[in-house]
């Protein structure tokens, strides 16, 4: 019984971090309606910027934190200055491709500035002692992820609730043209909304980075999970997101656990290709046909 | 200028005297190439030519038909092994592995083809993002194909004749592109290629014409698998050596560059993106090198980043490139060879 709540517990903590990329990912789709590949790799250099600060000034881990939230707004905003903006009605596949190609640069730029080497992602958390509740060890970073993730979705939650801006937001997700005759900036509501998507994908990658390796590889896979997590949600439903992360966390795990720890990697991409036939919408939004 | 004015101009191979001559001269120069070039420059022409079998096939799926494939990394893969290892555990000679390394390929392009029936934009990108990832995870998780490890490949022989030399494996790599080339050039002008240009246009209304949806969208899936399964293929032989590790998202994203760059739906198109792209790669990994910027490069790299890291400007000249295709030139290539024609045609007025 003990191995089933261990599964149990390392789902929900890797769910967590699948959740947030989910949710970034999600953040963007409901504005621009496409998926945006670049986001692992933000996450992945913001992480870097947190990993030098920390390396090599020394800087305290909550102070660098925030550096790195500010630092992966900024990010976010260029990206989408730089890139998306000038692009005059651009196709699906146009998208597509600049987000590939911002995926392509920030990757060639961690690598050039960090290397291929594999870095530990230093925290204050210890990975080995923790609470042990009737038998089972629940260790600190998994608490600390875990909690980490449920703080950030309610303040995304309060955000788009109760803020001007994140009510902005979600009426430009809702009708762009019609936001726009109301008087919202629906531009620069967009730049805004690549900020904070890309504050969401860095909060991830830190909560990824100590699991995992530190290396421009990292976030590939769970960019991955984190579309995975996205389909299986909805792509364009926040909750719908946040669920699937989970979700998919412990459905991961379970297959690694009790199936085959080999192809766990694979059970993502089942995953999509299931729920895209069965319930193309995700599971938690409303079927849409599309019109002629 | 441009206007078709019956059915058999719309269907003929070469449309003017002028594209025939071309056509020849350039078949001819590829052909007396290797009596010249040295070994280095007959890897980086194979190398080329492998690379627009896979842009022609891209192209079809995507320039042609509409459909976006971010898994074509995996057909790559999938041909690579199925060939190596029918040869290397089944026996089977080359001249018959190759076209069944496409053949599998493009059996894995029907099964991916299926949940495109029902996807479209960024889901079935999404999809085909997970197909080549997960292909990569399971070649490399498998004893059979050889782990992380990878395999050898033996040399290619067809018949008696055996290619070891770059020479002779730029015969019979150069050989087979031609033929894959010309026979996409056909596939896209008949009734076939007609529906796939159909579907991109408007499913609805290609369904409306009696365009059979289901055969189509999951023809061009299997098309575009096929020539990617000979192209991986090849590679394996060119470089003699096959690991999952090489198989990954950015080769997938650098195959979807070669169409963005080259142009959409052009067969021309996508053999002049293979190979600006493939050889600036192979210029970029090697920058160090260059004369002026090479040293500049490394006493800034030396200074604030990695010098190690210097090969990673490949990736970031290729995004930036994709982008500024896509905001400058959504043509690409091709789009410029259509305005410099266009210009050229009525000039001086």
């Amino acid at each position: 019984m003990g191995i089933f709540f261990d599964l149990i517990i390392g789902g929900f903590a890797i769910g967590a971090c699948y959740a947030l990329v989910a949710l970034s990912m999600v953040i963007i789709y409901k504005t621009s309606e496409v998926p945006n590949f670049a986001q692992g790799e933000m996450a992945m250099v913001a992480t870097f910027v947190a990993f030098s600060m920390i390396q090599s000034y020394g800087i305290g881990f909550w102070t660098t934190a925030a550096i790195t939230i500010v630092f992966s707004f900024l990010l976010g905003c260029a990206l989408e200055l730089a890139f998306l903006r000038p692009a005059k009605d651009p196709t699906v596949l146009g998208l597509i491709v600049i987000t590939l190609g911002a995926e392509m640069i920030l990757y060639g730029i961690a690598g050039w500035k960090w290397g291929a080497n594999q870095n530990p992602f230093p925290v204050p958390f210890s990975e080995y002692s923790g609470i042990m509740v009737s038998g089972v060890m629940i260790t600190e970073i998994n608490i600390w992820t875990f909690v980490t993730s449920v703080i950030m979705m309610f303040l995304l939650f309060l955000f788009f609730r109760y803020t001007k801006v994140g009510v902005a937001m979600k009426a430009v997700q809702q009708n762009a043209f019609a936001a726009r005759a109301m008087g919202i900036p629906t531009r620069r509501i967009l730049t805004f909304t690549w900020g904070l998507s890309s504050v969401t994908g860095a909060v991830a990658g830190m909560l990824i980075a100590p699991i995992a390796t530190l290396d421009p590889n990292m976030m590939l896979d769970p960019m991955m999970k984190g579309f995975a997590a996205a389909v299986l949600g909805g792509m364009t439903s926040l909750p719908g997101a946040a669920i699937g992360g989970y979700l998919l966390g412990l459905i991961e795990n379970f297959f690694g656990g009790y199936v085959s720890l080999e192809f766990k990697s694979v059970v993502a991409f089942a995953v999509i290709v299931l729920i895209l036939c069965v319930k193309p919408s995700g599971l938690f939004v409303k079927h849409y046909e599309k019109k002629v | 200028m441009d206007m078709k004015r019956d059915y058999f101009e719309d269907i003929q191979l070469f449309r003017t005297n002028t594209v025939l001559v071309a056509t020849v001269v350039f078949l001819a120069v590829l052909a007396i190439v290797p009596f010249f070039a040295g070994a280095y420059t007959l890897y980086v022409l194979n190398l080329i030519a492998i690379h627009s079998i896979v842009a022609i096939g891209l192209n079809i799926l995507v320039g042609y038909t509409g459909q976006i494939s971010l898994g074509h990394a995996g057909f790559f893969a999938i041909g690579a092994y199925s060939c190596v290892l029918l040869m290397v555990k089944a026996g089977v000679p080359f001249i018959f592995a190759l076209p069944a390394a496409g053949f599998i390929s493009a059996v894995f392009g029907f099964v991916l083809g299926l949940p495109s029936l029902r996807l479209e934009g960024p889901y079935l990108a999404i999809a085909t993002l997970g197909f080549g990832m997960a292909v990569t995870q399971v070649i490399s998780h498998s004893d059979f194909t050889g782990g992380h490890m990878g395999i050898k490949a033996p040399p290619m022989s067809v018949g008696p004749f055996v290619a070891d030399t770059g020479a002779a494996q730029y015969a019979v790599i150069v050989t087979i592109t031609v033929i894959l080339a010309i026979a996409a050039v056909n596939l896209v002008k008949s009734r076939v290629g007609r529906a796939f240009v159909a579907i991109r246009d408007s499913e609805v209304a290609a369904e409306a014409m009696g365009i059979n949806l289901p055969y189509y969208k999951t023809l061009a899936f299997a098309v575009s698998a096929f020539y990617t399964g000979i192209a991986g293929a090849l590679m394996a032989f060119a470089l003699e050596h096959v690991s999952a590790g090489s198989f990954n998202l950015i080769l997938s994203i650098t195959f979807l560059a070669m169409v963005i760059v080259g142009g959409l739906a052009s067969v021309m198109g996508s053999i002049l993106g293979a190979a600006l792209l493939t050889y600036l790669q192979l210029k970029l990994l090697v920058i160090q090198e260059a004369p002026g910027i090479g040293p500049f490069l490394l006493e800034v790299s030396k200074r604030f980043l990695t010098p190690e890291g210097i090969p990673n400007i490949q990736s970031i000249v290729i995004g930036a490139i994709m982008i500024a295709i896509v905001i400058f030139e959504p043509l690409g290539m091709h789009g410029i060879y259509l305005r410099t024609k266009r210009y050229w045609r009525t000039w001086p007025f």
